[in-house]
């Protein structure tokens, strides 16, 4: 409770955070993850996981998080389900408030990961589940035999338009660039799923009639505009780390990435950062993971430097 | 509490004319974010048992029932008191705190 002190508290409970929960306590460390709704954050909104060693022919994100928390609980982790609203990093110990009250830690795993970037444009809070989403496995189903464009050109982009291309009537990747970000290989899968790739445009205006009914396009070069007809419109233009928590704190990149190398460690001692928030060149469950293992390693470093009074 | 499946058959029993408040999940098995959210509306159902009846509807299996309280998008929750819905439903909540402040303001809880 309130006035037992962790050896670490993890906040959030995707695929880094409960990886740490379970290195650390498997190394007889105190371990509370705080998680604001179900564990696995990105993840548990993934119908299908393939890519994540040992999933076979695909396991849903729900039930992989489920079997992370479930495997890191097995060996004594705890889980909160609150909303962690401040975090005092650089106290001794250190201060989590909560709306389920303050919890105290000696070291802190920062692991609360990312949410979809929007596209900033008016009406888009007002059309989100009503044309608009951001997660096309979460979404895709409600656009069965519709037209729907997907924005962006990275690989989550393109994965949307895939997924979503054995959907819907009709599928239309609308990117700002002449060349995918994406990886190369899928280039070619989205030729052969009859997705058709705009160019050179970015979207300049929502149009509606209470649910959307298709966008403005601009072409990049020229600013030439055209409307575009559609059902849906699926967001995939990029994440943004969720690092509220430790702004004022702890370093943070000019994209707001959490400064941290492979070590996890943050500028702050005894506060680590795992995960998608963490400046690193892949964000993937399995790199999530491995962030996690590798903070428990460093946590308890710190932990014996602490309890030694060197830091 | 035990979770009650809500269908049309037991919809004016189980929620109109329930003795407390009833807090209803409109879901879908296809749908991913239900998934995230239903542990958090079982703990709720389990912490708030006595005061608060928590149940689910699969809009799938209960079509006329989503149709008549408009839901377009899932998960939605609804809250409802002496046969009627009350306050604005809650789409998608982002945490259980969302839940359960939504729940606050709307004196269910």
């Amino acid at each position: 409770m309130a006035d037992s002190i962790y050896d670490v508290i993890i906040i959030g409970g995707g695929p880094g955070g409960y990886t740490a929960a379970l290195y650390c306590v498997r190394s007889g460390l105190s371990a509370l993850v705080i998680e604001k709704l179900s564990a696995g954050g990105q993840m548990a909104e993934t119908e299908q996981v393939d890519n994540y060693p040992g999933a076979g022919e695909g396991v849903g994100g729900f039930e992989l998080a489920e079997r992370m928390r479930e495997g890191a609980e097995h060996f004594g982790a705890q889980t909160l389900y609150a909303q962690a609203q401040k975090a005092d990093l650089r106290a001794n110990p250190k201060r989590i408030t909560t709306d389920q009250g303050e919890r105290l830690g000696r070291s802190v795993v920062l692991a609360m990961g990312a949410y979809p970037r929007m596209l900033g444009l008016d009406g888009e809070q007002e059309l989100r589940g009503k044309g608009i989403a951001y997660c096309a496995a979460c979404d895709g189903m409600a656009y069965r035999g519709k037209t729907v464009a997907v924005a962006g050109g990275g690989n989550s982009a393109v994965a949307d338009a895939l997924m979503l291309a054995k959907l819907c009537a009709k599928v239309y990747l609308i990117h700002r660039r002449d060349t995918l970000t994406a990886s190369k290989i899928y280039l070619k899968a989205l030729q052969e799923n009859d997705v058709e790739i705009l160019w050179n445009s970015r979207i300049t205006r929502l149009l509606h009639d209470g649910r959307l009914t298709g966008v403005e396009l601009a072409e990049v070069d020229t600013d030439r505009r055209r409307e575009l007809a559609c059902d849906g419109l699926f967001v995939a233009i990029g994440r943004i780390p969720d690092t509220g928590l430790a702004a004022g704190q702890a370093e943070i990149d000019s994209s707001g990435y959490l400064v941290a190398d492979e070590t996890t460690r943050t500028s702050i001692p005894g506060v680590f950062a795992v995960g998608d928030l963490r400046t690193k060149p892949m964000r993937q469950i399995v790199t999530a993971a491995a962030d996690g293992a590798v903070a428990s390693r460093f946590v308890e470093e710190y932990l014996v430097e602490l309890f030694s009074g060197q830091p | 509490m035990e979770m009650i499946t809500v269908t049309q058959e037991n919809f004016e029993k189980q929620v109109l004319h329930s003795g407390r408040p009833v807090m209803v999940d409109f879901w879908a098995p296809w749908c991913v974010y239900c998934r995230r959210i239903a542990p958090a509306v079982g703990q709720l159902a389990d912490e708030q048992g006595e005061r608060l009846g928590v149940g689910k509807i699969n809009i799938d299996e209960q079509p006329a029932l989503a149709g008549q309280f408009q839901v377009e998008t899932i998960p939605t929750l609804m809250l409802f008191r002496e046969g009627k819905a009350i306050g604005q439903p809650l789409i998608a909540p982002s945490s259980k705190a969302q839940i359960s402040s939504w729940l606050q303001e709307n004196g269910a809880l």
